[in-house]
């Protein structure tokens, strides 16, 4: 299903590209500096680039993958450099320290976009592409605030399972959905860092239940694999979640196997982490070629999961802006879809 | 008072003391809290299950207590550490998973091969890992945490390249058994049980712990009053290798996946902390197998201790450094010469007094 999507998608851009590649013969050189491989979203998010970036389409895709060694990023951007080629694309590893490599790129008048986490000490690049993780958090809340209206739930007692401390992941969705809570004046009992791991969701959870007993009535993870192991502790402890459950457990990222879940109902809802980043790379990159100057900061669509079909959509402020979504219910198609 | 110091000047005093210590804290915490005293040490029967913090204590503790046994092996023998442990068991986890699941199938509810050969193929793979280590360090003589740096490095690499880049999941029951519950009981803690048994068994029953422990303070010495110090050697690093072979099909079990990049990270740490804190010295020789399970269990009491007292998880490395600190530092022998002498000199002043 997937795999026709992208091909359709190839062909479309195939033939829009046939004008400007038989017009030089050129392919769009490419430099992709990648973080590593460490989790099934960031070989989703390789695996985009690859697709899209592909000689049909007119790119010639150099890939490296940097192990989450930052140095090594810093030396294949370098080689870029040498190489000459057109555009650089940099999912940094750390967020300080660019400065001089991305004065390098502009001496030499290559273009860089950086994906997915942030460069925060310089300016020197022509598009950020990635997740806005505040707004999945606001989103969360307010997903949360009309569910619980519609469900007639009146009082919300919240245990958080937060992501690895001092990611940008965790800080977005931890203050997002704290704006929300303080202001409907929820209470949440307790939030501490599970690390983004299945094992550190199950050790968490464990400890939440033994702490706040019959206390909580919400359980939000900050990744799927959390949620995975909050479900297992809460089913050893015999305390019923998801949609018929006593407690809401909502979780981001929205993986394949979380979707499973969002669809059979053990997840209320999912809030989904883009990690095809490629087609919006794209778009920036065409702007580019066009002589246009791109948005700097490119936010990428992202879906909201649910099980249930009882609210049609939400609306979230971001940034004084008034945004509203429509909910996606989970269906087979949408699973087979996911990465 | 006789009895006082009999019980004091016994090997496992402090170790068993520090671990009540830590214990303690939580009484301390729940009676200012208005709760029940005991709280901590409560253990009841939850939908069919043992449930306590206690009971999670033991359960997450399980895999440090495993490695610890090996791992005070390896010190006894070889005056090093094994560095390896936390890889090895993440790449027996690995192989384990791609055994049941098939290569390159990133999750299955049916095994693709019977349980117990996915559970060989990666008790065998962490025991040549042991084997490679041991040969290394005994018959290369090359220093134990150099050679261990190396699968530290490789080991986890070799994973990934097993499950194809992918976390492998295995969602069968028979396969999550490992890490929940059998009967009642939670089963990593009747795996570590059983892992403790035989090793008693084995130390009481055969010269193994006498043969260790002669290598450990002297080699050259052990060799020319007939052992084999290098064979003895790579035992050890097999045993280790074994060890951590079991701890990581625990650890993937409890996620029924193997998270390669997760399964058993900083794990070498905990379990040399738990040789350490069972007042084992790290240069080799006599070693207490009882103090260095005592010490593994200490570990996860401070870190179930933690999340109880609900002390922020960005902060809560501190407190535990704190604690580890306190405790080597009671064990330390300038302390405990410190002790004795003020007992002696207690018992002259009594005597004086007569």
């Amino acid at each position: 299903m997937k795999k026709n999507l992208v091909v359709i998608a190839a062909m479309a851009a195939a033939l829009c590209m046939s004008v400007t590649a038989s017009a030089d013969e050129d392919l769009i050189t490419i430099g992709f500096a990648q973080v590593g491989h460490e989790s099934d979203w960031r070989t989703a998010s390789t695996q985009s680039c690859q697709d899209v970036f592909t000689e049909e389409n007119g790119y010639d895709l150099q890939f490296v993958d940097c192990d989450n060694d930052s140095a090594t990023q810093l030396e294949a951007v370098r080689n870029f450099i040498e190489q000459d080629v057109d555009y650089i694309i940099i999912d940094p590893i750390v967020s300080t320290g660019w400065d001089e490599v991305l004065t390098e790129c502009e001496d030499a008048g290559i273009p860089v976009i950086v994906i997915d986490r942030t460069i925060d000490d310089s300016d020197k690049y022509a598009a950020w592409v990635g997740s806005n993780f505040t707004t999945e958090g606001l989103a969360c809340g307010e997903w949360l605030k009309a569910y619980a209206e519609a469900k007639g739930i009146e009082e919300i007692n919240v245990l958080v399972i937060e992501g690895t401390t001092g990611s940008s992941a965790a800080i977005g969705r931890t203050d997002g959905f704290a704006e929300i809570a303080e202001r409907e004046g929820w209470t949440i009992l307790d939030s501490q860092d599970g690390d983004f791991t299945q094992t550190g969701g199950q050790e968490i959870m464990e400890s939440y239940i033994k702490s706040y007993e019959g206390q909580f009535n919400v359980v939000i993870c900050q990744n799927d694999n959390e949620a995975f192991g909050a479900m297992d502790a809460m089913t050893a402890a015999g305390i019923s979640y998801g949609v018929d459950g006593d407690v809401i457990l909502v979780s981001f990222d929205a993986c394949t196997a979380g979707l499973e879940y969002v669809q059979s109902g053990d997840i209320n809802a999912d809030f989904e982490c883009n990690p095809l980043a490629a087609p919006f790379v794209e778009e920036v990159i065409q702007q580019l070629e066009a002589g246009e100057t791109p948005e700097t900061v490119v936010y990428m669509e992202e879906h909201w999961y649910v099980n249930e079909d009882i609210l049609e959509s939400i609306t979230v402020t971001v940034d004084g802006e008034e945004q509203e979504q429509a909910l996606t219910v989970v269906t087979d198609e949408i699973v087979e879809a996911q990465y | 008072m006789s009895n006082i110091k009999k019980l004091t000047s016994k090997r496992l005093f402090l170790p068993i003391f520090c671990m009540i210590l830590v214990m303690m804290v939580n009484i301390v915490y729940d009676v200012a809290n208005g709760n029940f005293a005991l709280n901590f040490f409560t253990i009841s029967i939850r939908n069919g299950v043992l449930y306590g913090r206690l009971i999670d204590v033991l359960n997450r503790g399980s895999e440090v207590a495993i490695l610890a046994i090996g791992m005070t092996l390896v010190v006894s023998a070889s005056a090093g550490t094994d560095i390896s442990v936390g890889s090895v068991m993440s790449l027996s986890a690995c192989m384990c998973c791609m055994l049941l699941a098939g290569y390159g199938v990133s999750s299955t509810n049916d095994l693709a091969v019977p349980l117990i050969v996915g559970i060989l193929g990666g008790l065998a793979i962490a025991c040549v890992c042991g084997t490679f280590n041991g040969f290394l360090v005994a018959y290369l003589g090359v220093q134990p945490m150099v050679a261990t740096l190396i699968l530290y490095s490789a080991a986890r690499a070799i994973g990934l390249l097993l499950c194809n880049n992918l976390i492998v999941y295995v969602r069968n029951d028979a396969y999550k058994i490992f890490g929940s519950y059998l009967g009642f009981i939670p089963t990593p803690i009747v795996i570590a049980a059983i892992c403790i048994l035989i090793m008693a068994l084995l130390l009481k029953f055969t010269a193994l712990g006498l043969y260790v422990q002669s290598v450990g303070i002297n080699k050259k010495a052990s060799r020319i009053a007939g052992l084999n110090s290098s064979r003895i050697i790579l035992i050890c690093y097999i045993i280790c290798g074994l060890c951590a072979g079991i701890a990581g099909i625990v650890s993937s079990s409890r996620i029924y996946s193997a998270d390669s990049n997760n399964i058993g990270l900083n794990y070498e740490m905990d379990a040399i902390l738990a040789v350490a804190l069972g007042g084992n010295s790290l240069g080799g020789g006599k070693f207490s197998l009882a103090g260095s399970i005592i010490g593994a269990y200490t570990i996860q009491a401070i870190t179930t201790t933690m999340y109880a007292m609900g002390v922020s998880t960005s902060v809560a490395p501190v407190f535990k450094a704190i604690i580890v600190i306190i405790i080597v530092a009671i064990q330390a022998p300038p302390f405990r010469e410190y002790l004795r002498k003020r007992s002696v000199q207690r018992a002259t002043v009594a005597k004086g007094v007569h």
